[in-house]
């Protein structure tokens, strides 16, 4: 159906003058306006070319019977529909008989009524009817040398025709012949059809001609515009048949062309190169740089017609900060600086007062403003562009355009995850929640939940979670999901105390109950089970929130199972008898679905267990007809065997059979990975956790793992556990066996691994003795399937079994893979995870070095002072030790160093050391030969605080008391080492016959980063 | 890069529909639908931009039509707001006070000229005067031929 103003203008267009009304619209009043007006009618006379014009407005009369009395600006109410779609649909059939009669026929048609037929067809392809044929004679045109019938033809052919047609053949051959016709306009018709269809069989026929036209000296420049965006759209449809190679320097020099619309192209063009080989175009760097400085500092008028509305050349700017994306911040520091220059400029210019009121003004220096500020996130290296582009962030937070709002809520959720502005994002917390709580817009409402989810921390938890909780109960439906599982995440996360994330958590399944997913459930059972000091608290706040007139079914869920599990420990309450405690549970039964009844039965059986003495009421509850003879096989079958347990069971086996649950076993969250599946693996940069890691305050799948107190550490230490090593890089090329993540999981077992454009590689790793157990994510970041997948892993010295997986991963999907890897003896050579997929028919082939290192197998072991210092001085033959001293990268803070240490495997042990600043610790590794004990020392220098400065030798240092035990040799080193450099010393002993597998004390002690200023001591003894 | 470009009427229906990458008619299909409720949804004075599974979608409605944009996630939002700007301000140079009756009668010229303002999902000539200049160039290059069959479009 069309719309009633086309169908009045329609009608009044040969009463009315040119240049009707325009309709206020307040969105499009800045600027030009587009405007409801009565078209040209084809007249005699009008040098424009109508085709099928009569058919078109036959067709838009059809659709509406017209009231003569409306007027235009009253818009639609007084009109009546007609039998409007019947009327269409009758009216195109009779015209595709029409013209497929005319295209049988014997009579040759001539160019014009084949264009007029094959133009008729693609209109009525576009109202939304299926065209079966015409595609010969639009080919027919195509091969015209008539310009317009060409420009039909084409047209048909990109609308029409999917990558996969036969005819494709026949229409290379036309776009051969005009690709060699030297035609520019010609020229460009081919090359946009090539770029429009973008099948594989035009690829194969033209991939290599392209380039040619592209970099050859005679092209005209519109030509070379066509030529790199098709060769563009080409590389990304199969990027396996465009070559590279010998025109590469040709291309990146088309950064220096005169002609502004060529460097925008080819910047277009050597940006997805970029990211997929980033060493080819490498030199496109410093051509980026030059270019975008002559842009940002030239007075607007120079650019003439690429100035838009008084912002020099906004597209190209913008363009040339995306490629500076694919690459990490230059080397060269002129180079460095001229860029650092083009940014301050950039934020400067957004400070000044607007050269016009229009938006478009506003908007195109916004854009190229918010695209540097994402380098300057990118580069993640420069603190005070860092912080300026926070504070002018924050200035948008409140500006009057919500456009801006938005976007600068979106780029805040990525500043947050910069170690440099984390603190910075942070102070605008309160705009933030006022956002939540005032903006109109729901699309920006999201945008703020994401902000306060990326900046929340340990400092804010408490007063996010419970803004987000008041949000809830009046959020949109659509996103409410998502929060459920943000606050689940954020409380699981930041929990200090149990009883305020079981608090929240049911709070939780008091206002979205629907929207709460059994993993959410599942999670707060399995956090109680494995926590005794929270179950009591659970237990009571259970029994109170059922209470409640109206529970949601969740909540019966939870109350039945940790009153199941823990009703025994508020039983002493007369308020809460077994009894009570009974009845409250079954008064809800009734009103539950199949599945929770199945889960209150078991609570019965477990009550029956917890309290002989309600054993009987609940027997005559299972012996009831309404369970033994229930219509469900599975509520049936319950109530049956429960019920001879209860009977024939004697105290003792019913004691066993029904005892508490054993802790669950440490594992991912689920909640996460469903926030990661919902939102897709890409979506989520504020949960990386590589981010967790750079911003310097906590570590996110530490603490989930440590929320189920499977490790030794305690909760806040773990949580500190910081790779201050870490920092971003581009990602590596794909057939070398990448490492650059692997030491950042010296200390740590979960984070991500791997990251390229297509997939992102997670890990999640569990130790126990010499066994471990890594799950390894494999997340696809496109929105298409990989195929093939594969992947396998080599290791010299361990054994490593890895489960088969499914060969397709679908876009945005992410798929898991377990491997058991058995430590046989000591080695040093980590194992090799290789995958093979395929994507958009390319191969990909991606090595990537897994991080299992010795002290993976460390167990930690508790130990006196007393036996510490025996065994330490036992242990000093010059294999027993390793010892090395290093420059402090950042100023140490003693909660990181413990996080650190207990991270690396050993246990910390507290009051060993007679100086309160320095470390100790004891473990064993484990592996299927041997043990080794180990005992390690860290000393940090607080006194060296100047980099060249005389340190005092460490058998004179107050805070080295085992100097006297150790051989000379090693206070010699200690105190050259310290001579030479100045500031820096680790030092690492070894009894074993091997060498090698000391690598492991330097590994620690070379993330144990140095900063220049602070000197640090590490002795590590085995 | 850009997926597509879509125009539609207050009313829903299509006027004009561009993609970027090749798609099934039904994955097309589906994505016209969602466009189409999803920003004919919105208030008033909401802002230009929606999350859309991993796309970004930029409209802005000029009159009472909507133009619909969407792009990969690491595209800049207000510069694709402003391509659709100045592909509205290249049809109001060539028709003239535009209007939506122009796109229904004129649709192939809409392509055209969107053709030569955008390729491959990128843009490729960001100067109105030129693109303006192609556009009229190949208008001389249809005159040439239009004697021979102009009439008998006026009465056939």
């Amino acid at each position: 159906m069309f719309d009633l103003e086309v169908l009045v203008t329609t009608e009044r267009e040969r009463s009315r003058k040119r240049g009707g009304l325009a309709l206020g619209d307040p969105a499009a009043s800045s600027g030009l306006r587009f405007k409801n007006r009565r078209p040209e009618v084809p007249a005699s006379g009008d040098n424009k070319v109508k085709i099928c014009h009569c058919f078109i407005r036959k067709l838009l009369c059809c659709s509406v019977r017209l009231n003569p009395d409306a007027t235009f600006l009253s818009g639609g109410g007084s009109f009546k529909k007609g039998k409007s779609k019947e009327a269409e649909i009758k009216r195109i059939n009779k015209e595709l008989a029409n013209i497929r009669s005319k295209f049988k026929g014997d009579k040759a048609l001539d160019g014009y009524s084949k264009k007029k037929y094959v133009c008729k067809l693609l209109f009525i392809f576009l109202l939304g009817h299926d065209i079966d044929f015409g595609h010969m004679e639009a080919v027919n045109l195509l091969s015209s040398n008539k310009y317009t019938e060409k420009q039909i033809g084409y047209l048909f052919i990109s609308v029409l025709v999917n990558s996969n047609s036969d005819l494709i053949r026949l229409i290379n051959n036309g776009i051969k012949n005009d690709l060699a016709s030297r035609n520019p306009t010609f020229m460009n018709l081919a090359l946009h059809c090539i770029a429009n269809v973008g099948s594989r069989e035009m690829a194969e026929a033209f991939a290599s001609e392209i380039p040619r036209v592209l970099v050859a000296g005679d092209t005209m420049d519109s030509v070379k515009q066509s030529a790199a965006l098709c060769l563009l759209r080409l590389n990304r449809t199969s990027p396996d048949l465009v070559p590279m190679g010998e025109w590469t320097t040709r291309v990146v020099h088309l950064l220096n062309d005169q002609h502004l619309g060529v460097v925008t192209a080819a910047t277009s063009l050597i940006t997805t190169l970029a990211q997929k080989n980033p060493d080819d175009f490498k030199t496109s760097v410093s051509l980026a740089v030059a270019r975008l400085s002559r842009i940002v500092t030239s007075a607007s008028i120079d650019l003439q017609d690429y100035t838009y509305y008084f912002v020099a050349a906004p597209w190209l700017s913008v363009k040339l900060l995306r490629l500076l994306q694919c690459y990490p911040p230059p080397e060269d520091a002129a180079l460095r600086s001229r860029l650092t220059e083009c940014l301050e400029t950039i934020l400067n210019k957004a400070q000044e007062p607007p050269k016009s009121k229009k938006v478009q003004h506003s908007n195109a220096k916004n854009a190229v403003l918010f695209e540097a500020i994402a380098l300057i996130i990118h580069h993640d290296s420069e603190p005070t562009l860092l912080v300026r582009a926070c504070n002018q962030l924050g200035q948008f937070l409140q500006h009057r355009e919500t456009n801006l709002r938005y976007l600068a809520l979106e780029s805040m959720c990525t500043l947050a995850s910069s170690e440099f502005s984390h603190e910075a994002v942070k102070t605008h917390m309160e705009t933030v929640i006022n956002a939540l709580k005032t903006e109109r817009d729901v699309s920006v409402r999201q945008r703020a939940v994401d902000l306060l989810y990326a900046m929340c921390d340990r400092s804010n938890a408490k007063q996010i979670v419970a803004e987000m909780l008041s949000y809830l109960e009046t959020a949109d439906y659509s996103i409410r999901e998502e929060i459920v599982l943000k606050v689940a995440i954020l409380a699981e996360k930041y929990a200090v105390d149990y009883t305020w994330y079981v608090d929240t958590i049911l709070n939780l399944i008091r206002i979205a109950g629907d929207y709460v997913s059994e993993e959410v459930w599942y999670r707060v059972i399995q956090i109680v089970i494995n926590r005794d000091d929270v179950q009591g608290y659970a237990a009571k706040t259970v029994f109170e929130a059922l209470q409640a007139p109206a529970c949601h079914e969740n909540l019966v869920k939870v109350g039945g199972y940790i009153l199941g599990e823990f009703g025994n420990l508020i039983a002493g309450d007369s308020r809460s008898s077994p009894l009570v405690q009974f009845n409250l549970l079954h008064s809800k039964f009734h009103l539950c679905s199949v599945p929770t009844r199945a889960l209150l039965l078991s609570a019965y059986i477990k009550f029956i267990n917890l309290f002989p003495e309600v054993k009987a009421t609940i027997q005559d509850v299972l012996r009831s007809d309404s369970q033994l003879r229930n219509a469900d096989v599975e509520l049936q079958q319950r109530a049956v065997e429960y019920l001879r347990l209860s009977c024939i069971a004697s105290t003792d086996i019913l004691a066993t059979v029904l005892e508490e649950m054993p802790p669950f076993p440490e594992r991912e969250s689920s909640i996460l990975a469903k926030l990661k599946k919902k939102k897709g693996p890409g979506k989520l940069p504020d949960m990386d956790d590589s981010r967790r890691s750079v911003n310097g305050s906590t570590d996110s799948t530490h603490s989930f793992t440590d929320v189920l107190n499977l490790n030794p550490a305690p909760s806040s230490g773990a949580n500190l556990l910081i790779d201050v090593f870490s920092e971003s890089s581009a990602p590596a090329a794909a057939t070398d066996v990448s490492e650059e993540n692997f030491p950042r999981f010296v200390c740590k077992n979960n984070g991500v691994i791997y990251e390229n454009q297509l997939l992102q590689i997670g890990l999640k790793s569990e130790y126990r003795q010499n066994l471990g157990r890594m799950y390894v994510f494999y997340g696809n970041k496109t929105s298409t399937q990989f195929l093939s997948f594969s992947s396998s892993v080599s290791s010299s010295d361990l054994n490593v079994h890895s489960k088969a997986v499914d060969p397709v991963i679908e876009g945005g999907a992410q798929m898991q893979q377990i491997l058991n890897i058995e430590c046989v003896s000591d080695f040093s050579d980590a194992p090799v995870l290789n995958i093979q997929f395929r994507y958009g028919g390319a191969l990909q082939n991606i090595a990537v070095k897994l991080p299992v290192m010795l002290n993976k197998f460390f167990q930690p072991t508790e130990m006196m002072s007393q036996d510490f210092f025996q065994r330490w001085k036992q242990l000093g033959a010059p294999q027993q030790e390793v010892q090395k001293i290093f420059k402090a990268k950042h100023p140490m803070d003693t909660e990181v160093a413990k996080a650190k240490i207990l991270g690396f495997g050993v246990a910390l042990l507290d009051g060993v050391d007679p100086n309160p600043a320095n470390f100790v610790g004891a473990g064993v590794v484990h592996t299927k030969t041997t043990q080794v004990g180990c005992l390690l020392r860290l000393e940090p220098n607080m006194q060296a605080q100047t980099p060249n400065g005389n340190a005092a030798p460490p058998a004179t240092d107050p805070s080295f008391p085992f100097g006297a035990g150790l051989p000379g040799s090693h206070l010699g080193i200690c105190s050259r080492c310290r001579g030479e450099q100045g500031d820096g010393f680790v030092g690492l002993k070894g009894t074993w016959p091997k060498s090698h597998e000391l690598k492991v004390a330097f590994d620690l002690a070379s993330f144990l980063p140095p900063d220049g200023r602070v000197c640090e001591r590490l002795l590590l003894r085995t | 890069m850009m997926r597509f470009m879509l125009l539609f009427s207050r009313q829903g229906k299509l006027r004009l529909q561009k993609w970027f990458t090749s798609m099934s008619e039904r994955e097309k299909k589906k994505i016209i639908r969602d466009m189409t409720t999803m920003v004919l949804a919105r208030q008033p004075r909401s802002c230009n931009f929606m999350q859309w599974k991993d796309l970004k979608i930029v409209y802005k409605r000029y009159a009472s039509l909507y133009f619909c944009l969407g792009v990969e996630s690491q595209e800049n939002e207000l510069l694709a707001l402003e391509i659709i700007h100045r592909y509205v301000e290249l049809l109001d140079k060539y028709f003239g006070n535009v209007c939506e009756l122009d796109i229904i009668f004129n649709f192939e010229k809409a392509y055209f000229i969107l053709d030569e303002f955008l390729m491959g999902g990128e843009i490729q000539e960001t100067s109105k005067q030129i693109v303006n200049r192609s556009i009229e160039a190949s208008d001389m290059l249809q005159e040439d031929d239009i004697s021979e069959w102009y009439e008998v479009e006026l009465f056939g």
